[in-house]
C-alpha cells in the first residue's frame, strides 16, 4: 500500500522475515527516544533490479558484513536497523535483516513510501551529508563509499550494483539517534502494521482502509488502458480508469514510473507525487503494483497526504513532480478537489 | 488404427469421448469421478467402448489421451508422494531463504528428504557465482534417503549447466529420478524450486497413472498408443509425463478450452464452461487458452507454473438463488433432488434458467414443477438478470477490452447463458459441448517451451532464432511430428533496472502427434 504501485516484490522479503524470525528470534520495534543520542542506526535497503533479487535471492551473510564495516568506521556497533524505505519490499525485509543481527527495529524510515532513486530518501532532505555508503553482496564483497554528494552516490553505488551482478544490500546515512531526530520519518513501520491490519476482519475493507490511511478516494471504476514502456531501466506509462457506479460519467488517468506519481482529470491534477497515490482493488483492497496493472480490473484510486518533509523546498526539489520530469506545480493533495 | 480417445477427469465427472480420423464425435460416455480416480476412468473408458462396439470394431483405437488429477489429488491429501532431497545452486547466495521456507509444514513433512544449498549457479549477467562443488552434492546425498532429488540452480533458465552436471552425476551414481528446475519453469527461484521439488515428489504417481492406463488399455485388448494432457492443452508422450508429472496439474481447464475452439471451429474467443457450481471463464488465442500472469498456487505452494487464464465466478445449475442475491452456495450434486423443476424445495439457476425458457428441450412437467412455486416466479426472473450481469462483467474482465470475438458455450450449465452477451460478437452452442474437455484431450498437440533472458541489443535475432529450435526440439520429444512443428507463441518482456538492457524471452513451439 505504501509502495504506491512500486516497491518490487514483498513477498520474498517476508519469508526471509519469517525465516529469520523462527531462526534468530523475535524483533523488538523501538522508537527513537528508546535510544540514547550516540546510538548508530543502520539504514538497511536492497538495491538493484527485481527481475534479480527475485531470482539471485539475498545471502544471509550480507547485513552482518555491513554492520562490522560500519562498527570498524564508527567504533562502536550499530544499535537499530532502519527501513530505508518502507513502500515494498525494503519495508519488510528489514525485520529479516534485524533478526539476523540480534537488533532492534527502529520505527521509522527514510521515505515514507516507495521511491525509485537513492538520494529520495528524508536524510538527503534534512540535510545530512551523503558522506558514506556501504554495501555487501552475495559474493562477500564489502564495499565502502565515500562519495562527495548524493549524486555520486546514487552513480557509484549503481555501478557496484551492477559488478555484484545487481542485486545489494546497502546502508547509507548511517546515522546517530541524535541525527535522526526530524531526519527520518517516525512512525512508518507502526502504521505500515496498523494499514494491513485495518483491511482484516470487516466487511469494508477499502471503507476501513481509508479511514486508517486517512486518504481520498481519488476514483471508483474499471481499467479501461494500460500503456507501458521501459526507458533509462524504468518503467514508464499510463493508466486509464473509467468511472463506475457513482462516478459514471468520469475518467482518471495516472502517469507511472514504477510508482504511481500523477493522478490527472479532465486535464487538472487530483493528486501529485510526493503525495502517496495507490491503486487498489475495489473489493479487497488489496493494492495493485503498476506491474500489474490490467485491463478491465475494478479498482479504487486513493490519494493521501506525504510526511510534511517531503512537502518543503528542499522535499520537493528532491523528490516533487520536476524530480520527476514533469512540469507540473506541486499542489497538497488536501487542497485539489 | 485411425480412432482416438480422449478421457478427462473432473472433480465431478469423468468423461470420455471417441474421435474417427475425420475429428467427429462417433462415442461419448460421462461416468462419477471416484475417489480413487482409476475406477472411474475404467468405468468411463468401458462406457464408450461399448457405445463404440454398437458401430464398429474396437481395435482400431490408435491413440488414447488422458488429462487427469491423480497429481492433483496427491498434492492435495498428501498421498503416495516420494520423498526428495532438494538441492540448491547458488551458495553463498540465497541462504536468506531456503528451501520450502514458505511450505505448509505437512506437506513439507511428506515430501522432504532433506534439503541443501550448495556452491554453483549464475548471476545475471552469465559469470558463474560459485565453482560447482560435485563433492559437496555427494555428501549432502550420501546422508539422506530419498526417491528423487530435484536440483534448481540460480538462473539455470538462462544458463542449465550447473544443474545438467548434477542431474548426470544423480543418475549415474546414486541410479534415483531428478527433476532439473530449468526444464520445469522460468525465473523466480523459490517458485521456480517449489515447482521442482513437487515434480519430483509426483514421479511415483506418475508411474502409477501410466500403469494404470496402460493396463485398463490392455485388459480391454487395445494396443493404443497413451498419452497425457499437460497444463498449457497439448499433450506428452507417457514417457515425457514420467519425467514432467507436475505438468498434469490444471490440464482440466486448459482441454476444456481447446475442446471448445476445435467444436466451435473458432480460434479466437471467449470460453465459457458452465458447470454445477460455477462457470469458468478462459480466452482462446489461435487455438490455444491465454494463459495466466499470476503465480500459481498448488497445494499451498506457490509455483511459476504457466497456467490458464481462469475467472471462476459463482454460477452453475446447481447456484443457490434468494431474493436479490444468488449463491455463491450450490446444491452440487444433490440438483437432483433438490432443485425445483425436480420437485425439490431450493431455488436454483437451472430452475431460473427453465423458468425464462432457456432451455429449449426441457420436459412439461419440469415446467408445471416451477407452476406450483408460482411465489417465486420473481425471484427466479430477477436471478437471472443478476447472472446475465455476473457473467457479462466476467466476459468483459477476461476480453481486456475487444468486443468483437465470440463466446463458446460448453458444459453441462451452457443453457443457462443468454442468447446475446454485451461484449461478444455472438454466442456459440457447439454440439457435444457437454465433452469439450474430453474432445480437448483427444485432439491435442504436443508442445515444447522455453523461457530464458536474452540480451535486448546485439545477440537477440540469434538468441531468439536458439530459442526457437530449442523450443520445437522439447515439442518433438513431447512426441510431435518433426515434420510438422509450428511456433505457436513468441513473447517479449523488457527487464527494468538492469545495466544492459535485457528481455525476458518465452517461446512455444507445438505440433501434432508423430505416428
Amino acid at each position: 500500500m505504501l509502495g504506491t504501485g512500486g516497491g518490487g516484490d514483498v513477498r520474498t522479503g517476508s519469508l526471509a522475515a519469517r525465516r529469520a524470525i523462527q531462526a534468530h528470534g523475535g524483533v523488538p520495534l523501538i522508537t527513537l527516544a528508546d535510544l540514547p543520542e550516540d546510538a548508530l542506526i543502520l539504514p538497511l535497503s536492497g538495491i538493484g533490479a527485481p527481475t534479480v533479487s527475485h531470482e539471485m535471492i539475498h545471502s544471509e551473510d550480507e547485513p552482518k558484513r555491513i554492520a562490522e564495516e560500519a562498527e570498524r568506521i564508527f567504533g562502536r556497533a550499530p544499535a537499530a536497523v532502519m527501513s530505508s524505505e518502507i513502500g515494498g519490499g525494503n519495508g519488510v525485509a528489514p525485520v529479516a535483516w534485524a533478526a539476523q543481527l540480534g537488533l532492534p527495529l527502529l520505527d521509522a524510515d527514510g521515505m515514507g513510501r516507495a521511491f525509485p532513486e537513492v538520494q529520495m530518501v528524508s536524510m538527503y532532505v534534512a540535510g545530512l551529508p551523503a558522506d558514506l555508503v556501504i554495501m555487501s553482496d552475495v559474493a562477500g564483497n564489502v564495499v565502502t563509499i565515500r562519495p562527495v554528494d548524493g549524486l555520486w552516490s546514487e552513480r557509484l553505488a549503481r555501478a557496484v550494483c551492477v559488478a555484484a551482478g545487481s542485486s545489494a544490500l546497502m546502508a547509507d546515512y548511517v546515522l546517530t539517534a541524535a541525527q535522526a531526530r526530524g531526519a527520518v520519518i517516525e512512525g512508518t513501520v507502526t502504521r505500515a502494521i496498523a494499514v494491513g491490519r485495518s483491511t482484516e476482519q470487516t466487511a469494508d475493507p477499502l471503507g476501513a482502509l481509508q479511514d486508517e490511511l486517512g486518504a481520498r478516494r481519488l476514483i471508483t471504476g474499471k481499467l479501461t488502458d494500460v500503456e507501458r514502456r521501459t526507458s533509462g531501466g524504468f518503467v514508464r506509462g499510463s493508466a486509464v480508469i473509467e468511472g463506475t457506479g457513482a462516478d459514471r460519467g468520469r475518467t482518471l488517468t495516472l502517469e507511472l514510473q514504477n510508482e504511481n506519481l500523477v493522478a490527472l482529470e479532465d486535464g487538472r491534477v487530483r493528486a501529485i507525487v510526493p503525495d502517496l497515490i495507490t491503486v487498489v482493488d475495489t473489493e479487497t483492497a488489496i493494492a495493485v503494483q503498476t506491474e500489474s496493472l490490467r485491463y478491465g480490473q475494478r479498482v479504487t484510486v486513493l490519494a493521501w497526504a506525504c510526511d510534511p518533509l517531503w512537502r518543503t523546498v528542499k522535499g520537493l526539489e528532491t523528490a516533487g513532480p520536476a524530480a520527476f520530469g514533469y512540469d507540473l506545480d506541486y499542489v497538497p493533495v488536501e487542497e485539489l478537489a | 488404427m485411425t480412432l482416438r480417445i480422449g478421457i478427462d477427469v473432473g472433480g465431478t465427472n469423468t468423461d470420455a469421448v471417441v474421435l474417427d480420423a475425420a475429428d467427429r464425435v462417433v462415442a461419448k460416455a460421462k461416468r462419477a469421478t471416484t475417489a480413487d480416480v482409476t475406477g472411474g476412468l475404467r468405468a468411463a473408458l468401458d462406457a464408450v467402448l461399448t457405445e463404440l462396439a454398437r458401430t464398429g470394431p474396437v481395435d482400431t483405437v490408435g491413440r488414447v489421451m488422458l488429462g487427469t488429477t491423480h497429481a492433483t489429488n496427491a498434492i492435495l491429501e498428501r498421498r503416495n508422494l516420494g520423498r526428495v532431497a532438494v538441492v540448491r545452486l547458488g551458495a553463498p547466495a540465497t541462504t536468506s531463504v531456503p528451501p520450502l521456507t514458505d511450505w505448509p509444514a505437512d506437506l513439507r513433512a511428506a515430501v522432504s528428504a532433506g534439503e541443501a544449498i550448495l556452491p554453483g549457479g549464475h548471476y545475471v549477467d552469465g559469470r558463474p557465482i560459485s565453482p560447482l562443488d560435485l563433492d559437496a552434492v555427494r555428501r549432502f546425498l550420501d546422508g539422506v534417503t530419498a526417491d528423487a532429488v530435484a536440483v534448481s540452480g540460480v538462473f539455470s533458465p538462462a544458463d542449465a549447466e550447473h544443474e545438467r552436471l548434477v542431474g548426470e552425476l544423480v543418475e549415474r551414481e546414486y541410479g534415483l529420478p531428478v527433476s532439473l528446475s530449468h526444464e520445469i519453469g522460468s525465473l523466480g527461484l523459490l517458485e521456480r524450486e517449489n515447482a521442482t521439488v513437487l515434480n519430483a515428489a509426483l514421479y511415483g504417481v506418475a508411474s502409477a497413472v501410466t500403469r494404470a492406463l496402460v493396463e485398463a488399455l490392455a485388459e480391454r485388448s487395445l494396443t493404443a498408443r497413451p498419452y497425457l494432457a499437460q497444463n498449457d492443452g497439448t499433450l506428452m508422450t507417457v514417457e515425457y509425463a514420467a519425467r514432467l508429472p507436475v505438468s498434469t496439474i490444471g490440464s482440466g481447464p486448459a482441454n476444456s478450452l481447446r475442446g471448445a475452439a476445435f467444436l466451435s471451429g473458432v480460434k479466437d474467443a471467449i470460453v465459457a464452461d458452465v458447470g454445477g457450481t460455477s462457470t469458468d471463464l478462459g480466452v482462446l488465442m489461435g487455438g490455444f487458452p491465454r494463459e495466466s500472469a499470476a503465480a500459481v498456487e498448488i497445494g499451498g505452494v506457490l509455483t511459476n507454473f504457466r497456467m490458464p487464464d481462469i475467472l471462476a465466478i459463482a454460477m452453475g445449475g446447481g447456484t443457490r438463488l434468494r431474493p436479490g442475491a444468488i449463491g455463491p452456495d450450490s446444491v452440487g450434486y444433490r440438483l437432483a433432488e433438490s432443485a425445483l423443476v425436480f420437485g425439490g424445495t431450493v431455488p436454483t439457476m437451472t430452475d431460473a434458467g427453465v423458468h425464462a425458457g432457456r432451455m429449449p428441450g426441457a420436459p412439461r412437467e419440469w415446467h408445471s414443477a416451477l407452476d406450483e412455486h408460482a411465489g417465486a416466479a420473481e425471484m427466479l426472473a430477477g436471478s437471472l438478470v443478476i447472472a446475465d450481469e455476473m457473467v457479462a462483467d466476467a466476459v468483459d474482465r477476461m476480453s481486456l477490452g475487444r468486443a468483437d470475438r465470440p463466446l463458446v458455450a460448453v458444459g453441462g450449465g451452457a443453457f443457462l447463458l443468454a442468447g446475446r452477451i454485451p461484449g461478444v460478437s455472438q454466442v456459440i452452442r457447439p454440439e457435444h459441448a457437454e465433452v469439450a474437455n474430453a474432445v480437448g484431450a483427444a485432439i491435442a498437440l504436443a508442445s515444447g517451451r522455453v523461457d530464458t533472458i536474452v540480451p535486448a541489443g546485439a545477440g537477440r535475432t540469434r538468441a531468439i532464432e536458439r530459442a526457437k529450435e530449442e523450443a520445437a526440439a522439447k515439442a518433438v520429444l513431447a512426441g510431435a511430428d518433426p515434420a510438422r512443428v509450428e511456433l505457436v507463441d513468441v513473447h517479449e518482456v523488457p527487464l527494468s533496472y538492469l545495466a544492459e538492457p535485457a528481455v525476458r524471452l518465452h517461446v512455444k513451439a507445438a505440433g501434432p502427434l508423430s505416428n
